[in-house]
């Protein structure tokens, strides 16, 4: 009604001033709640940081146990090779082959080389001979990982021992690591962790916003404000953007100059994506708070419902073309699993707004699917 | 006693009025714990190669040929120039660059060496590396059997390397993993339960209706755990079940030995929850509280990452990480058949932490009350 009066060229100046001054008591919500305040600057900057360190894919200082049923020079000198390197920590060698069982069982060791007896002779004579690596295979990852190095160490001092006569013709394969050289585990980690990190915590900011005026009895008043619906979600939806933007700094200043990451594209394009994925992450709360009933309902279904789907769907722990079709399907409808993408090509690789347009539609799409969905269910209730 | 029982039929009653929390609390872990293994497959079998055949000769082709009939890679385009395999690098759309040099067929017979050139797409370490192994080994395989037929005579020489893969001789992945999905589904739901509980009667004042009661505070704590204890265990019942019914995963230790470990971890991670619970003061902080130390918990234990790739000093923090040494323990006794002797130093860390966070919990909590 009082709209109305102000005629077309005031409206517009009264819903900005009415959303502003709305954004301004959630802030004071927000900000007055000094411990949730702490929690949710230093938390996300925390595990990005330290996932960025502790997780990785490297083979190092592993235990093995050597069974050197020869004790020839030949398997000491390859004992040693092995030793030398800064893969493996030998715990024992020449024990009994079936000590071999019960250090598995105890968990002391992830593999065990078996030389044989008349390691040496057998060499010599017939010009070959054969070594057995047994791995852990309850860990694949790894049992594969020490595998492949015990077989690289082993193939390259068989080939110092006897050069090219033996092979009248070689290929020789000569390997480059792109992007990531040294093979370290932040250059993938870190954007997905960045991307499940930021998901997780920007739905459970906005879980509990609008359930909890409604369980608090608060939403009556906010339904009888003239506040439309969508005004209401904005101004819930702005303040944790604020704040998620400055944690978006933190993380990407941390990943830069303590974790080594430099960002090889455009900081702006990065930026701006970002804000786009936390926003989608943000409206994706306020769904389930708007089809919950309870807190404590919203917090279960952002936590038990998608940490371990959020984790395990992203794409950077189990590639997703990997994965059987229907699961990609649903892999699909996660957001984090499309900035992820984004990261890793702005961040990583460099790639420009070309080579992520599409990622980009998808998480622009989500956010305006969801908003309205939002609007929708929220004029629902308040009929 | 009797006062116990009382506050158990409580307990009970509150947590079976909501409908709500009790279907995400086991449907959603057990949708879970049905779907989600099914994401991890490492067996890589769908590695995209681009491949910029300077050469174009009968030996060049042939060893393409071996190559994308391994089975393990896909052939995405042949290229006439490395920065056209490049770009499709860039896109996400190759994952390895295969480049043949001029003449490799012709200086091969002349020179004995000649080099092929790999390029990885290396930012997922983990594929990379394998992709590259799987890509050298198939060339030596093929650089054997060319050997072989200019030389029939010559036999494989040098020292071989056979593989044996233990306790899953499959080499399944999934193995692997669902007894830690279950460890982790476990300790969610446990943590979470009890954390949000006992906020949840501060957030709402009925606590202060409990204090003024003659309740002793032992009382009302033990019936704030047990029903959840009883509600963990039944979700790593029913995990245990599916794991059998879905995996076939038949534990090869002993059952008993498995329930009396996780009896103690479950009074440690209650102890954990009722320890946030004591320090917060709304159910928002316990729930960031507890997603904070429930990630740090996985990603630290274990389960995706080796403990062994960590730092140093991160292999150190994991002792203290009750879910790492939960899952170890189930992928000991579930898959290895690992007796008490063996997991007795998880088993006296755990029990060493349920104390300690159970007393911390109590002693904070007579502070704030």
């Amino acid at each position: 009604m009082m709209h109305a009066s102000m005629g077309t060229q005031g409206k517009r100046p009264a819903h900005l001033s009415q959303l502003l001054s709305f954004v301004r008591k959630e802030f004071r919500h927000v900000l007055r709640d000094r411990k949730t305040l702490l929690i949710l600057f230093g938390m996300p900057v925390v595990q990005v940081l330290l996932f960025g360190f502790v997780l990785s894919n490297e083979v190092k200082n592993t235990q093995i146990i050597v069974v050197d049923h020869a004790k020839d020079q030949a398997s000491q000198a390859l004992i040693e090779k092995i030793k030398a390197s800064h893969y493996f920590t030998v715990v024992a060698d020449t024990v009994p082959q079936s000590g071999v069982a019960a250090a598995f069982r105890q968990g002391k060791i992830k593999a065990a080389l078996v030389f044989p007896v008349n390691f040496q002779n057998d060499l010599l004579h017939d010009g070959r001979n054969t070594v057995q690596v047994i791995a852990d295979a309850t860990d694949i990852n790894l049992a594969n990982t020490i595998g492949n190095y015990l077989t690289a160490i082993i193939t390259d001092y068989s080939r110092s021992q006897q050069p090219a006569l033996a092979m009248p013709y070689v290929i020789l394969p000569e390997i480059r690591m792109l992007y990531n050289p040294e093979l370290r585990g932040a250059p993938n980690f870190v954007p997905g962790v960045m991307a499940m990190v930021l998901m997780l915590v920007s739905v459970m900011m906005t879980a509990v916003a609008i359930v909890r005026e409604k369980e608090m009895g608060t939403m009556e008043v906010l339904l009888v404000s003239p506040m439309r619906p969508a005004l209401i979600i904005l101004s819930k939806a702005i303040p944790y953007l604020i704040l998620s933007f400055i944690n978006l700094l933190a993380i990407l200043l941390l990943s830069t100059t303590v974790l080594d990451l430099p960002i090889s594209g455009s900081l702006l394009l990065l930026l701006a994506e970002s804000m786009l994925f936390i926003t989608t992450c943000l409206t994706l709360g306020i769904f389930i708070s708007i089809v919950t009933d309870t807190q404590q309902t919203a917090m279960f279904v952002s936590l038990i419902g998608m940490m371990l789907p959020t984790i395990m769907l992203s794409g950077f722990m189990f590639p997703i073309e990997d994965m059987p079709y229907p699961l990609q399907v649903v892999a699909n409808i996660v957001p984090s699993r499309w900035y992820y993408v984004i990261v890793k090509d702005i961040m990583i690789k460099g790639a420009g707004f070309s080579a992520v347009w599409r990622e980009t539609a998808v998480l622009a799409g989500m956010a305006a699917f969801l908003f309205i969905v939002c609007v929708k269910k929220f004029k629902i209730r308040l009929a | 006693m009797s006062v116990l029982s009382v506050l158990l039929k409580k307990e009970f009653r509150q947590i079976f009025r909501n409908k709500t929390i009790l279907a995400i609390s086991f449907v959603a872990p057990i949708m879970q714990f049905i779907v989600l293994p099914l994401a991890a497959n490492y067996e890589i079998t769908n590695i995209n190669l681009a491949v910029v055949d300077h050469d174009r000769s009968d030996l060049s082709r042939q060893m393409i040929d071996r190559i994308t009939g391994s089975g393990y890679f896909r052939l995405v385009d042949y290229t006439a120039s490395y920065s056209q395999a490049y770009a499709l690098v860039e896109s996400d759309k190759a994952d390895l660059i295969l480049q043949i040099p001029n003449g490799f067929e012709e200086k091969l017979q002349r020179e004995k060496v000649q080099k092929v050139f790999i390029a990885v797409n290396a930012i997922n370490g983990m594929k990379a590396s394998m992709g590259g192994a799987y890509l050298n080994s198939i060339i030596a395989s093929f650089n054997r059997s060319i050997v072989l037929e200019a030389m029939p005579t010559a036999a494989p020489s040098g020292i071989m390397v056979t593989s044996t893969a233990w306790f899953n001789p499959d080499m399944n992945y999934k193995l692997g993993l669902i007894p830690g999905i279950l460890a982790f589904l476990v300790t969610l739901i446990g943590g979470l339960l009890s954390a949000l509980n006992i906020v949840r009667e501060k957030e709402s004042g009925t606590i202060e209706q409990i204090n003024v009661t003659p309740i002793r505070k032992r009382d009302f704590i033990l019936g704030k755990m047990i029903p959840f204890w009883i509600l963990a265990n039944v979700v790593f019942t029913i995990g245990l079940v599916l794991s059998y019914l879905l995996y076939g995963i038949v534990p090869q230790g002993s059952i008993l030995l498995l329930y009396v470990f996780v009896a103690v971890y479950l009074v440690a991670i209650l102890g954990f929850g009722l320890l946030v619970s004591t320090y917060c003061a709304t159910q928002q902080q316990a729930m960031f509280i507890i997603f904070f130390f429930v990630m740090v918990f996985i990603l630290m234990g274990g389960l995706f990452t080796p403990i062994d790739s960590m730092p140093g000093w991160a292999q150190v923090v994991t002792q203290f990480n009750p879910l790492a040494h939960l899952i170890e323990v189930m992928r000991m006794v579930m898959l290895k058949g690992s007796s008490l002797m063996d997991i007795l130093p998880h088993f006296l860390a755990i029990a060493a932490m349920a104390v300690v966070l159970n007393v911390w919990a109590v002693l904070n909590y007579r502070k704030t009350s």
